[in-house]
């Protein structure tokens, strides 16, 4: 046993050492609440378009890979205080974050969306929510967004901790909209039964000057560790391959008739 | 119903949780609550002062607030603790999170069962044990010790059947606890009043078998103690 | 490292303002509600007829044995999501209407449960009443009923007191979860400035220290209280140490 131990510290100095480190063992976190990127099945495993592109990438990078799956609230201080090495859960790439953790290219594009019912003269604009009451999960760009340019000025945010309760609450008439990354809203709701009735009020929103797409951001990348330049590295360089493979749009399809990469 | 029987592995493997959750927390609380217990009956001032500041800020922080400040902050601290060190990383995860939160907490509410059962053991007990030669450690361990814990049993009991209810709040850091996994499996099929309801009845089963056991053990305990007939 | 930012506490004052406010009336208001149903239960639980008693009984059973969190998702997620609801909701019910706000689903969870502590709490003090009392109102002539109103039920919430004033403190702690159906209560805000800042220490510490203040407040209150109408009881007056959730 003590061998054992001492031969552990031995690699963990010895690998220490070394400038950049090759990853052969990743811990990839997810939330579990946001189909269908991502979430947690009646067995209780995670499972949706983030980890199955998780997984590709660690076929890829031929590391293994475990998934940890965390509240959406603390996923970026949870990276930061090292209870996984990387996020996989259709985070945006935003200025807000990047001052935090660095991110990978983006693995698929999204602008955000407002969700009411189907007619609804509602439109992504101060002037038209006046005095409604809009979903929001709380920590995500549309919190970010509807918090910096509605909130405080006649709209009444209403936060929650997963997409999925903001949904339930549209649905009961709790709410009168929801503002929400559009390939999630397509995925997981409005395509499912339970969002007929519903679809996009106005149009696909990327922000319309610099300023508002800085708070939208600039696609959907893997966050890791500032000081982790290596799997970053690597994470990329994995990302490529799965694009030119052919086995991203092979698991793309899986989810979504058409490209949701963007250009 | 049949969602119900689908989902029912998961939902009793939730419960497996919990109770984990739940015993792991009692064991340190009770460990914490007799150290607690000591420290406030001690003639050493400043340690009367810790505990009387332990129980007194247990007494006025919400659990879900110290909770979410264990898991949130505590993984910083540790970090800055085993970087200094030098140390591999230490994780906390929810459930030790949890389960650490939950029994420090429990931990002021059996310091202050173990205080009382301490004083209410007669001093003339621990004066006929010196009277008969035995050290302090054996008056304590032989005398005091197996006394207190007929006075505490109606306090640790009260005291678990609520420990075992706060466990619920260790879903909202996200453990898959058979609350959490309710409320997944509530909105995967839309019925969510089935599956907390059915959350309702584990925690009513396990309160329940909590009381009997307990009435047996208080009876069992107190053999020997004639019962006043009022 | 800087882990204590007290400039993320000082921007977001007014929002922890707002949030202790809504704990306070939040947890006022379903005190005062508990304890109006509360009373005249406790009367029903310790009746000698069981069709009186046993679905008191019943419903404390349910209340007490079960954590307030999944009564608060029951009422919020689990009534409010039922198709029959939905349907009362189309048809512009005024009064399942009221399930729609989250205040009100939180008030009335808040409510049923402490209002079953309470009960028991009362049942439990009037049953200790001593028996000379109780036979002294009767020497009187009084009725049942005007013993129970002039006797008993003083008599009993007078010594309810202690308890009673650890069911406020605990009810106040338990109103925490509220941040679990969209709430911005004071730990609603908390964890919005830490999701905004990602600065655990600051929102939660301070948050909790706010409560903290407020439970000192609140405690000094009662032993006033304990001084003036509990005088007489004073010397036999043993600490309870019962905690609830």
């Amino acid at each position: 046993m003590k061998k054992v131990l001492l031969l552990s510290a031995l690699l963990a100095l010895s690998s220490f050492g070394l400038s950049a480190k090759e990853w052969t063992e990743i811990r990839m976190a997810s939330e579990g609440a946001y189909p269908p990127f991502n979430e947690t099945g009646s067995d209780g495993a995670l499972k949706g378009f983030d980890i199955d592109i998780g997984n590709a990438l660690c076929t890829e990078m031929k590391a293994k890979c475990t998934w940890v799956k965390q509240e959406w609230d603390g996923m970026i201080p949870a990276l930061i205080a090292r209870k996984f090495d990387a996020i996989v859960a259709s985070m945006s790439i935003t200025e807000e974050r990047k001052a935090k953790v660095d991110f990978t290219n983006k693995y698929y594009a999204s602008p955000v969306v407002l969700i009411a019912k189907t007619g609804s003269p509602l439109r992504p604009e101060l002037a038209s929510l006046k005095g409604r009451k809009v979903a929001v999960q709380r920590g995500t760009v549309s919190d970010n967004f509807a918090t910096k340019y509605w909130a405080g000025k006649g709209v009444e945010i209403v936060r929650y901790a997963k997409q999925d309760e903001a949904y339930l609450d549209l649905k009961s008439g709790r709410v009168d909209a929801t503002f929400a990354d559009y390939w999630e809203a397509y995925g997981g709701f409005l395509t499912k039964p339970e969002g007929s009735g519903y679809s996009i009020a106005g149009d696909q929103y990327f922000g319309k000057n610099a300023e508002e797409r800085a708070v939208i951001g600039e696609g959907i990348g893997i966050a890791v560790r500032k000081k982790d330049q290596d799997l970053k590295a690597q994470l990329n360089k994995a990302l490529a391959a799965l694009r030119t493979s052919g086995k991203y749009d092979e698991i793309r399809k899986k989810y979504f008739p058409m490209d949701i990469y963007g250009n | 119903m049949d969602a119900l029987i689908e989902y029912s592995p998961s939902l009793l493997a939730g419960a497996w949780v919990t109770l984990q959750v739940a015993i792991l927390s009692l064991m340190l609380a009770v460990g914490t609550g007799l150290l607690g217990a000591a420290c406030k009956l001690s003639r050493l001032a400043p340690l009367r002062w810790w505990s009387a500041l332990y129980t007194t800020v247990v007494r006025g922080v919400p659990d879900l607030v110290m909770m979410l400040l264990v898991f949130y902050g505590g993984q910083v601290l540790l970090n800055q603790v085993s970087d200094y060190l030098e140390w591999e990383m230490i994780e906390l995860n929810a459930f030790a999170a949890g389960v650490l939160t939950i029994g420090f907490i429990f931990g002021a509410y059996f310091t202050e069962t173990f205080r009382g059962a301490f004083q209410a053991v007669p001093a003339g007990q621990m004066e006929a044990g010196r009277a008969y030669g035995m050290s302090g450690w054996q008056t304590f361990w032989r005398v005091l010790f197996p006394q207190m814990l007929r006075y505490a049993l109606p306090g640790m009991g009260n005291n678990w059947l609520v420990l075992l209810k706060s466990t619920a709040i260790v879903s909202m850091i996200g453990l898959s606890d058979m609350t959490w996994l309710a409320d997944q499996a509530g909105r995967s099929t839309h019925q969510p009043f089935t599956f907390y309801l059915a959350v309702c009845v584990l925690y009513l089963a396990m309160t329940s078998v909590s009381n009997a056991v307990l009435q047996r053990l208080e009876r069992r305990y107190n053999v020997g103690v004639r019962e006043a007939n009022v | 490292m800087e882990w204590f930012d007290l400039t993320v506490v000082t921007g977001s004052l007014p929002e922890f303002w707002r949030g202790l406010w809504m704990t306070l009336h939040l947890t006022g208001i379903a005190l005062i509600i508990g304890f109006g149903f509360a009373v005249p239960l406790s009367i029903a639980r310790v009746s000698k007829n069981p069709w009186v008693s046993a679905p008191v009984r019943a419903y404390t059973y349910f209340f007490r044995g079960t954590p307030m969190l999944v009564q608060l998702l029951l009422v919020y997620y689990g009534i409010g999501q039922s198709e029959w609801m939905q349907q009362m909701w189309e048809a512009g019910n005024p009064f399942w209407l009221l399930f729609r706000d989250a205040y009100f689903c939180a008030l009335l969870a808040f409510s049923l449960n402490t209002c079953a502590y309470q009960l028991e709490m009362f049942a439990g003090a009037i049953r200790n009443t001593p028996n000379g009392e109780v036979e002294a109102a009767k020497a009187m002539g009084m009725t049942r009923s005007t013993a129970l109103r002039r006797i008993i039920l003083p008599s009993a919430l007078r010594r309810a007191l202690p308890p009673f004033s650890n069911e406020v403190i605990l009810m106040l702690q338990g109103s925490a979860i509220a941040s679990a159906v969209t709430l911005v209560d004071l730990t609603g805000a908390a964890r919005n400035v830490y999701s905004r800042h990602y600065a655990p220490f600051e929102a939660f510490i301070f948050a909790g220290l706010l409560y903290l203040v407020v439970t000192f407040v609140l405690v000094g209150l009662f032993r006033v209280a304990e001084n003036r109408w509990l005088a007489h009881l004073q010397p036999r007056r043993s600490a309870s140490d019962a905690k609830k959730n």
